[in-house]
């Protein structure tokens, strides 16, 4: 890995000891394996301690991590014949979003998600995974189709938000989120969406209104950056460290607040550490959740979206 | 503060507030405040006799401007109303029955001082929470009507404004009457996190039954609308109309300026702006608001008479 987290560094420093003394070892012809396997010992457990509880500002960091595997990186494990279609047929193609339909496990799927950059010429391509009215759009049309055709949806959430800019509250950003929460509400055919990294607010939110909603071990999801709300709160945005706990950002509290479906487990410290691995446990969610999704007719998939909703942050009365 | 408003009237606030205005003519400090922008400044209104419109600078007696549905007679710039000033301005005199008065917010994080806010919020505007939500006729038209009110919490949308709105969405299906909101919001309310984002979600379901139900949903976005309101059924209506010179968007003005660093020009995200870029039907004045809701639902044909009809119907 070339890019690690600051928390991260004992264990890369001690991982890097380790490899020093194996070099040595090799160069010199001294034998140290028991000074390498004492310090083996070690690394495991610094390993857990690290990454086995993590804090909230840790998974956010986690989350952004700009290796951290995309829509695009995971649909290559996932799917099979993936083609991406384009373009919202209305004003034009927003790249922050990619959408396409292909076979999962040999059925016909439709593929949504919000695609970050993976090295900057990309981000600036893809605004950096924050979508304009147009990507909300083209989304919808694909639902649309995918509706028409009968194929399961499934959506890949990761943005910091929808783009806050001139042009997209001239082309209604708001009504393109709006619009994508009731039809996602109403569709036909099951849906289900798994917050890769960060679910940022609204721009989130409009891609996220399905039958089954998981997250990834170390991925958020917040109505306002942390960022934003230590900036609203105290004034200062480098609070954030704080507020990313104070604001009940991550997949534990998300499940207890019972937002959530279930949690996708990351490969330790990240699932940028083993794209393929990660991909897998995904595969092993996507596909229960299809298995049983399958098995609902239209009205039971429209009415269980209903009962999921209305009951959050329900007050008895 | 930009949630202040004309609370109190009557007598014995006057001579306080007649001191008060007297006092801060001659404080230096006052004199010398530098002031950003007039759009960034907050609508001042005095709690007090007189009221100056911000947009014409015309002083008024505060009684007579809340006579005349709170508009400036010189200008006609919309001052903000309560939710009492619009149901009493909409709705038919004795017609309104309010709906689940007695849900009150929790603190489910555990936010710093969040219950505090809520209390004195609660007191300051006597409501419960940021929308009154409830049943009423408009010309003998029933409606299911919801009023959100900035003055509290910013008419910020957390889980008991989600589910007022909701409740009155799942109302106006199950009694097959139109439903009329008027929005006013600054967003999702941030002391509920991500429970106020759900929101958006649970008020979608339910306004997606409303849709299915083909029963009519007039938004009526009022200064400001925005956010994670603007982001859902605000946006949403068959009929979306806005008050003239309202705000309405989905991001902050500040926050586009920093993003793009480029100057808006002065018009952005006012009720004039959406509808030159084909966001809303109408913008609609205060003064013809009624006639135009009445309308409406005269050209879908509920009546009085068909309100009972239905009615009884369900009931079979």
């Amino acid at each position: 890995m070339s890019h690690n987290l600051p928390f991260e560094k004992p264990v890369v420093e001690l991982q890097n000891k380790i490899d020093e003394l194996k070099n040595f070892t090799q160069e010199k012809d001294i034998n140290l394996e028991s000074e390498i396997k004492h310090l083996e010992e070690r690394l495991q457990d610094l390993e857990s301690q690290v990454y086995d509880e993590l804090s909230p500002w840790e998974r956010v960091q986690i989350a952004r991590h700009s290796e951290r595997p995309t829509p695009l990186d995971y649909i290559d494990y996932l799917f099979t014949d993936f083609l991406e279609l384009h373009g919202d047929r209305l004003y034009g193609d927003d790249e922050a979003i990619i959408s396409g339909i292909a076979r999962y496990k040999g059925r016909p799927v439709t593929v949504i998600g919000q695609q970050r950059g993976r090295n900057t010429k990309e981000n600036i391509r893809r605004n950096f995974g924050s979508p304009h009215p147009e990507g909300y759009r083209k989304a919808l049309r694909l639902m649309k189709q995918a509706d028409k055709f009968g194929r399961p949806i499934i959506c890949f959430i990761d943005t910091k938000g929808a783009f806050p800019g001139k042009a997209a509250e001239e082309r209604g950003i708001s009504e393109a989120i709006a619009r994508n929460l009731v039809e996602m509400a109403a569709l036909r055919v099951p849906t289900i969406a798994i917050v890769i990294g960060e679910g940022g607010s609204g721009g989130a939110l409009g891609l996220g209104v399905c039958n089954h909603m998981y997250m990834l071990e170390n991925a958020t999801y917040s109505v306002i950056s942390p960022e934003g709300a230590a900036t609203i709160l105290w004034n200062d945005a480098s609070q954030a460290q704080q507020a990313a706990e104070t604001m009940r950002i991550t997949t534990p509290d998300l499940n207890a607040f019972g937002i959530i479906d279930g949690v996708i487990p990351e490969v330790r410290g990240g699932a940028h550490y083993n794209i393929e691995k990660q991909a897998a446990y995904i595969d092993q969610t996507l596909e229960s959740s299809l298995n049983e999704l399958l098995g609902f007719s239209s009205e039971e998939l429209r009415n269980q979206r209903f009962e999921k909703y209305n009951q959050i942050g329900k007050i008895d009365m | 503060m930009l949630l202040s408003a004309i609370a109190h009237e009557g007598d014995r606030f006057c001579e306080k507030e007649v001191s008060i205005l007297f006092k801060d003519l001659f404080s230096k400090k006052r004199k010398y405040a530098t002031i950003p922008s007039e759009r960034t400044q907050p609508t001042k209104m005095n709690d007090g006799v007189m009221t100056k419109c911000p947009n014409c600078k015309t002083i008024m007696y505060s009684r007579e401007l809340k006579k005349y549905l709170s508009l400036c007679s010189e200008c006609g710039h919309h001052f903000r109303m309560t939710a009492d000033e619009r149901i009493e301005s909409t709705i038919d005199a004795g017609t309104f029955r309010e709906m689940d008065v007695g849900l009150l917010s929790g603190n489910p994080l555990d936010f710093p001082e969040y219950e505090e806010k809520l209390t004195r919020d609660q007191e300051k505007t006597g409501l419960n929470e940021a929308v009154v939500t409830g049943e009423g006729k408009i010309d003998d038209y029933p409606v299911v009507l919801g009023v959100m009110d900035s003055r509290f919490r910013m008419g910020s949308m957390g889980t008991v404004v989600g589910e007022k709105i909701s409740r009155a969405m799942l109302q106006a299906e199950k009694t097959n009457t139109p439903l009329i909101l008027f929005s006013a919001s600054g967003g999702a309310r941030m002391q509920e996190g991500v429970l106020s984002l759900m929101q958006m979600a649970k008020t979608s379901v339910a306004l997606e039954r409303l849709n299915e139900a083909k029963i009519p949903f007039i938004s009526i976005m009022t200064h400001p609308t925005t956010g994670g309101v603007s982001a859902s059924f605000a946006s949403l209506g068959d009929y979306n109309f806005a008050e003239p010179g309202a705000l309405i968007g989905f991001a902050g003005r500040k926050v586009i300026e920093q993003t793009i660093r480029e100057e808006l020009p002065e018009d952005f995200q006012t009720a004039e702006f959406l509808l030159q870029h084909g966001q809303l039907d109408r913008v609609v004045h205060r003064s013809e608001m009624k006639a135009t809701l009445v309308q409406i639902l005269k050209i879908h044909g509920w009546s009085q008479e068909e309100g009972d009809k239905n009615e009884s119907q369900s009931s079979i």
